[in-house]
């Protein structure tokens, strides 16, 4: 269905003559009084329609009051028989889009007009009744509806069909019994009649396979009666060949169809046919080739419409069948000098995707002169199209690659030279044989760039590859240079980099080290931070040694800790005989606070100590804990839980349960609120039930002194459990306390409370409990460094299930380790999948999974899981996790 | 985005076309006056080219050649009409010149009359009395 949206544009800047100049909404609102008049003009109403309607498509728009007072102003308007006025009158009706009870009031004369016996009234009547109709309304109408739809004049019927389309979003059961009607409009000898028919009809039907595809084929048989009823049943048609591809064998239906339409006398049905063609899924060269010969001849037309479509067309199947489109080159070629620029540029980017390798120098030379005349972000497009190509044929990377240089030169964008930039670094990575041209190219271009941002990733990257090379000092003056030249930002990248050299090529230390004392006095604080640093830590003071190895990960090593975490480590380290450890800071990336349930008491809680601020971190835990003197000999907090519910909503009591795991110990933390503003209770705790959990015995608990209405507060429960192994166990827990009535006038409590339990859920702990989901950047390198010492691989077999994904979650929920690199995520129907996960077990072990997964035809899953990590007995815990779960 | 368009004097009525933010969009520039047609980039731009064809040849019936602004504003209340017979909320109405100016044009003639006797040239006489009425209110 084709939808444009029709516009006229009005320049406001001239100062030319117009009627409405000065126009004003205030002034326009105040003329349209005089629809009350007795005494219609029917001239001067039009006049005062079209200044609202020119207000309203200038941007100016009515709040409600303003267009309920004009609407009923404008339902007098239908005292007058002037088709002029009437005609607008439905204009406005439509624009100001009256709420249903206002709707009523002129219902009836849009009915009336509906049943008129001037045909250009029924029509507009009908279209207007239905842009404002609601259900109830409809029901009334649409007997008159149905009349309409087959009516003898076609411009009646159409109104009736368009309406239908556009209701059948709102009110679909109503539309979908009109069917027969519309068949039969579908016979309709009127051209657009037709049309409309098989756009409704299709639209109804749409869910219905069987019947769209039987709609079509009884409409292929013969021709439609307009191109675009044509072009309707080419889109329908391919919907149907895209639907039954699964049970497809031999020739798709309906190919033959769309190819004869190929033939067809109207332009716009050629074009359709030909784009249906090349966008069938899995389509065959010998099913693309009249398809593409056809676009071909547009190329060569005088219309820019046409050759802009068939550009476009062939672009998009260039992306996918390169070969299929390279009979039309020549023809391409020619178009870079379109007058046109988006053909143009359409032009190059095919071109540059079906290029074959010889071509490549003539195609660069075409583009060279191109570049200059076309807008930057056309400018991206033809530079990312290069890339693609640079990599497809490497051999060329040298004219490419000057192509590129030549360009970056040139004046442009930030993001066009970062495009450029981009498009260099990856040359420079993937073609080993570019690397020494890249890196100089770049060198040349930090000498003379505008964009600090663009210098600093240069250098970082000359810093990595640049001592790679055979000969890395021709490039320490380009870097050196940065040094004097440029702003601080830059200055202290180029610090960096040289340092880097130095770690690096060992024989360059000497000269490192003076560049880099020519730097310690330089005027903004991290230069000079970061020459000091260099300098004391190189090692060998200006001779030439090595630098330890520990040294250079510390300088130029990556950072695996988020920076929150970090900041807020370093907020909590109280100055003291130990050092900061910075490996004490958790990985884990704390997507959002866990506020309310956490926020503790406004007054303080029988827990002794004031807690300071909504405890919403692992941080806060730590605090929290460490302020009850029971629990500081437990130890360092390994992991805490999310909050686990132990109520449902709306109930009596709400308590949810955090399970801190320690290295010998689990403390439940239990947040309790009493949503009964007639009760106060005190002395509030938790009796567990450990039948089912053996491994576990109580230590002790610590119950809440009092609990007012509307007030959270926190009771614990400790339990002691092995070290080493993981134990689990199912809890029941009951809540214990003592309940005073509390009148509400006074908020005063009684004196004496009476015993009461209440039952809450059980809670489980589980292994993944011990598991912390910590995720690592680069999984292989982290996977080649853990080594294979501690290696444990085995095969498993899951059973059947329902497909792959749901496999693959469940483990790495049994597990509870962190996905890394969005292996979590399985394709739709695909057969295996590797999923790696990766977690730092209690004991602050780090753990690296592997996953293989296959699933076969009877849906049954098998697994092949290798973990490595950093002690032996956590790769077996994890095996037998697995194998329990 | 600025789409050069070279204006000869032969070319003034060639449409041109061109990609912006994702919307297909058709022009036509004649004197001070700017027609655009815009659909989105799945659509076939033939058909587009199609409407901003038959919304050009329309406006210029009914306003008896003198396309430009003036003649535009003046005549605003029968650019609203025409536009309103083109397209309905997206869908395609009608694409027909002669068609459409009909339509547009059928205001003050003889409210019995079935649409398909009155030829366009009736039509259009009647029309431009009404014009001729109303510029002097």
């Amino acid at each position: 269905m084709a939808q444009p949206l029709v516009k006229k544009d009005d320049d406001h800047d001239d100062e030319d003559y117009s009627p409405f100049l000065g126009i004003e909404k205030g002034a326009v609102l105040q003329e349209v009084r005089v629809f009350n008049d007795p005494q219609l003009d029917p001239r001067r109403c039009s006049q005062v329609i079209t200044k609202l309607l020119y207000l309203l498509n200038q941007g100016d728009s009515f709040s409600k009051n303003e267009a309920t007072e004009v609407f009923f102003s404008v339902t007098k308007l239908f005292q007058s028989k002037d088709l002029g006025l009437r005609r607008m009158v439905y204009l406005i009706i439509k624009e100001l889009s009256p709420s249903s009870d206002e709707v009523i009031i002129v219902t009836s004369s849009l009915m009336k007009d509906m049943n008129s016996k001037t045909d250009m009234y029924r029509a507009n009547a009908i279209r207007v009744l239905c842009r404002i109709t609601d259900g109830t309304l409809l029901t009334q109408i649409e007997r008159y509806l149905k009349q309409a739809i087959v009516d003898k004049n076609p411009v009646v019927a159409s109104a009736a069909l368009v309406s239908g389309i556009h209701l059948l979003q709102t009110n679909p059961e109503i539309v979908k019994r009109w069917s027969n009607e519309v068949q039969e409009a579908v016979q309709s000898r009127a051209a657009l009649v037709q049309f409309h028919a098989l756009a409704l009809l299709q639209q109804i039907r749409q869910n219905d396979r069987l019947a769209v595809s039987k709609l079509v084929t009884s409409l292929t048989k013969g021709t439609a009666r307009s191109p675009l009823a044509q072009c309707l049943l080419i889109r329908y048609a391919s919907q149907v060949i895209r639907e039954s591809a699964n049970t497809q064998t031999g020739d798709r239906p309906f190919y033959d169809f769309l190819e004869s339409c190929l033939r067809h006398k109207a332009e716009m049905v050629v074009f359709e046919a030909a784009r249906a063609i090349t966008e069938l899924t899995g389509v065959t060269n010998r099913e693309l080739t009249p398809a593409i010969t056809a676009l071909q001849l547009f190329l060569s037309s005088s219309k820019p419409v046409l050759r802009f479509a068939a550009v476009r067309a062939l672009n998009k199947v260039a992306m996918t069948h390169p070969m299929a489109v390279t009979n039309c080159n020549i023809d391409m070629e020619s178009l870079i000098s379109d007058q046109n620029r988006s053909i143009a540029t359409l032009a190059i980017t095919t071109l540059l995707k079906t290029g074959n390798e010889s071509s490549v120098d003539r195609l660069m030379k075409q583009i060279t002169n191109f570049m200059s005349d076309i807008a930057d972000e056309f400018k991206i497009v033809v530079v990312e199209a290069i890339r693609s190509l640079c990599l497809k044929f490497p051999l060329k990377y040298r004219s490419l690659m000057n192509f590129l240089s030549n360009i970056l030169r040139e004046e442009g964008g930030f993001d066009y030279k970062k495009a450029i930039v981009d498009s260099i670094v990856i040359l420079i990575r993937d073609i080993p044989e570019a690397k020494e041209s890249g890196l100089l190219q770049l060198c040349e271009f930090i000498e003379d760039c505008e964009f600090t941002y663009l210098s600093t990733q240069i250098l970082h990257f000359l810093g990595n590859e640049g001592p790679k090379t055979t000969d890395p000092s021709k490039y320490i003056r380009y870097i050196y240079n940065r040094v004097h030249l440029e702003n601080a930002t830059v200055r202290a990248a180029a610090v960096s980099t040289l340092a880097k050299f130095g770690a690096m090529v060992d024989a360059l230390k000497p000269q490192i080290f003076v560049l880099l004392r020519r730097c310690v006095l330089d005027s903004d604080d991290e230069v000079r931070d970061r020459t000091t640093l260099y300098l004391n830590t190189l090692g060998g003071d200006g001779e030439v040694v090595e630098t330890d190895k520990e040294t250079k990960t510390l300088l130029f090593g990556a950072l695996d800790i988020p920076l929150v975490n970090l900041e807020t480590s370093l907020k909590n380290y109280e100055p003291s005989e130990e050092p900061f450890d910075i490996d004490s800071v958790s990985k884990e990336v704390k997507s959002q606070p866990l506020a309310e349930k956490k926020a503790p008491g406004k007054k303080p809680t029988g827990l002794g100590a004031p807690l300071a601020g909504p405890p919403s971190t692992v941080d806060a835990y730590e605090r929290l804990l460490s302020s009850i003197p029971e629990f500081l000999d437990f130890g360092k907090l390994f992991k805490s839980s999310v909050p686990v519910e132990l109520t449902e909503a709306e109930t009596e009591y709400a308590v949810n349960v955090v399970k801190h795991i320690f290295d010998r110990h689990v403390v439940f933390q239990y947040n309790c609120t009493n949503t009964i503003p007639e009760q106060l209770l005190e002395n509030v705790s938790v009796i567990v039930d450990l039948s089912e959990a053996d491994d576990f015995a109580e230590v002790l608990s610590k119950p809440v002194r009092s609990l007012p209405y509307d007030t959270p507060g926190q009771t614990f429960v400790a339990f002691e459990k092995p070290e080493g192994i993981t134990a689990v166990g199912k809890f029941s827990n009951t809540l214990r306390f003592i309940v005073k009535e509390v009148d509400p006038t006074t908020s005063e409590a009684e004196e004496d409370g009476v015993e009461d339990e209440y039952q809450l859920e059980d809670l489980e702990v589980v292994a993944a409990d011990y598991m912390m989901k910590v995720g690592v950047s680069n999984f292989r390198n982290a996977w080649e460094s853990m080594g294979d010492d501690f290696e444990h691989v085995d095969e498993y077999g899951l059973g059947p299930r329902e497909n792959l994904a749901e496999a693959v979650s469940a483990v790495i929920n049994l597990l509870g380790m962190q996905p890394c690199e969005g292996t979590e995520v399985v394709a739709t129907n695909s057969r295996s999948h590797t999923c790696l996960l990766s977690g730092v077990f209690l004991g602050n072990v780090r753990v690296l999974v592997r996953l293989q997964f296959g699933i076969d035809g009877s849906r049954d899953v098998a697994m092949k899981l290798a973990v490595r990590s950093e002690d032996e007995a956590v790769s077996d815990t994890i095996h037998e996790i697995v194998s329990s779960g | 985005m600025r789409c050069h368009v070279t204006c000869v004097p032969d070319v003034l009525y060639a449409a041109e076309i061109t990609m912006f933010d994702n919307n297909i969009v058709l022009y036509k520039f004649v004197q001070d006056l700017h027609f655009y047609v815009t659909g989105g980039e799945d659509e076939n731009e033939l058909i587009l080219a199609a409407v901003l064809q038959g919304f050009f040849d329309s406006v210029s019936l009914l306003l008896r050649g003198n396309v430009d602004k003036r003649e535009a504003l003046e005549n605003l209340d029968l650019i609203f009409l025409c536009l309103d017979e083109i397209v309905e909320r997206g869908m395609i109405l009608e694409t027909d010149a002669n068609v459409i100016a009909g339509k547009v044009a059928v205001n003050s003639m003889d409210p019995t009359a079935p649409l398909s006797e009155q030829t366009i040239g009736q039509a259009l006489a009647t029309a431009r009395e009404h014009l001729t009425r109303t510029l002097f209110q």
